[in-house]
């Protein structure tokens, strides 16, 4: 091949690479715990801050976290309603992932978090919101666990998703991590 | 003597933890205009390291950090 020609390739290649990978951040939620909600937030917020886009998949233990706890769904099934039951509901009621002790260790790190003037993770969640974080719920673990859609926290922009939309998100982005 | 440099935006943010500095300044400078200064106290440890960074990535440039007893000041130019 010519060597001018081989040039034009090589440009063509870095140009793929350049628009493949977005200054953007992807992140999988999955855990419901408190620390690594708020920990998952920080770095959500931090990223907008930095000038990066932000793309939260919650999934699977993250997804009752977003349940609005003034928010009523009908026409649940008997596991819909018992899951509903025993999972928390909304940011208030997630517990440490460690040292919950029966709600002496999170009481305890809620009320330092306080004192230190760290933001709770309701506060996180609208300052992401404000900030426009992109926040997608995984469609399989709202049906598994009998969540629906009129139950989550009104959030600008929420999207019901499958994988390959997370996917999609994450093939072009800088950072993919999951929490 | 070091020239004076003209402040355009005061900051207080005493007492925010992490990532409230960085995010409050990125808001704020982002309804400013190229050349102009701003000016954030903070009181979080964490934002000595993490104003360079931010700095860094968002392509802003960090003029000069005085240390105040309990305290610091982070004087940020908008570059872009």
């Amino acid at each position: 091949m010519d060597p001018s020609k081989e040039l034009e390739l090589i440009k063509k290649q870095v140009e793929e690479i350049k628009e493949g990978s977005q200054n953007k951040l992807s992140m999988v939620v999955f855990s419901g715990d408190l620390d690594k909600l708020l920990a998952a937030f920080i770095i959500a917020t931090g990223a907008v801050a930095m000038g990066m886009e932000v793309v939260m998949f919650f999934t699977f233990w993250a997804t009752p976290a977003l349940r609005d706890k003034k928010k009523k769904a009908k026409g649940k099934d008997i596991f819909g309603k018992m899951f509903g039951f025993m999972l928390p509901k909304g940011t208030g009621k997630v517990k440490l992932g460690k040292m919950h002790m029966a709600g002496m260790g999170t009481g305890m790190m809620k009320y330092l978090m306080k004192k230190k003037n760290v933001a709770s993770l309701d506060e996180m969640v609208s300052l992401a919101a404000e900030l426009g974080v992109k926040v997608f719920i995984c469609e399989m673990s709202m049906s598994l666990m009998g969540f629906k859609p009129e139950e989550m926290i009104d959030y600008p922009g929420v999207e019901f998703v499958g994988v390959a939309s997370f996917l999609a998100e994450a093939g072009n982005s800088k950072i993919q991590l999951f929490i | 003597m070091s020239e004076e440099i003209k402040i355009d935006v005061k900051m207080d943010l005493k007492g925010l933890a992490c990532p409230m500095p960085v995010v409050k300044v990125s808001q704020q400078i982002k309804k400013m205009k190229v050349g102009e200064v701003i000016e954030a106290e903070t009181t979080d440890p964490g934002a000595h390291a993490d104003f360079p960074a931010w700095a860094k990535s968002s392509g802003n440039e960090l003029v000069k950090i005085v240390k105040e007893e309990k305290s610091a000041k982070f004087i940020i130019k908008k570059l872009k």
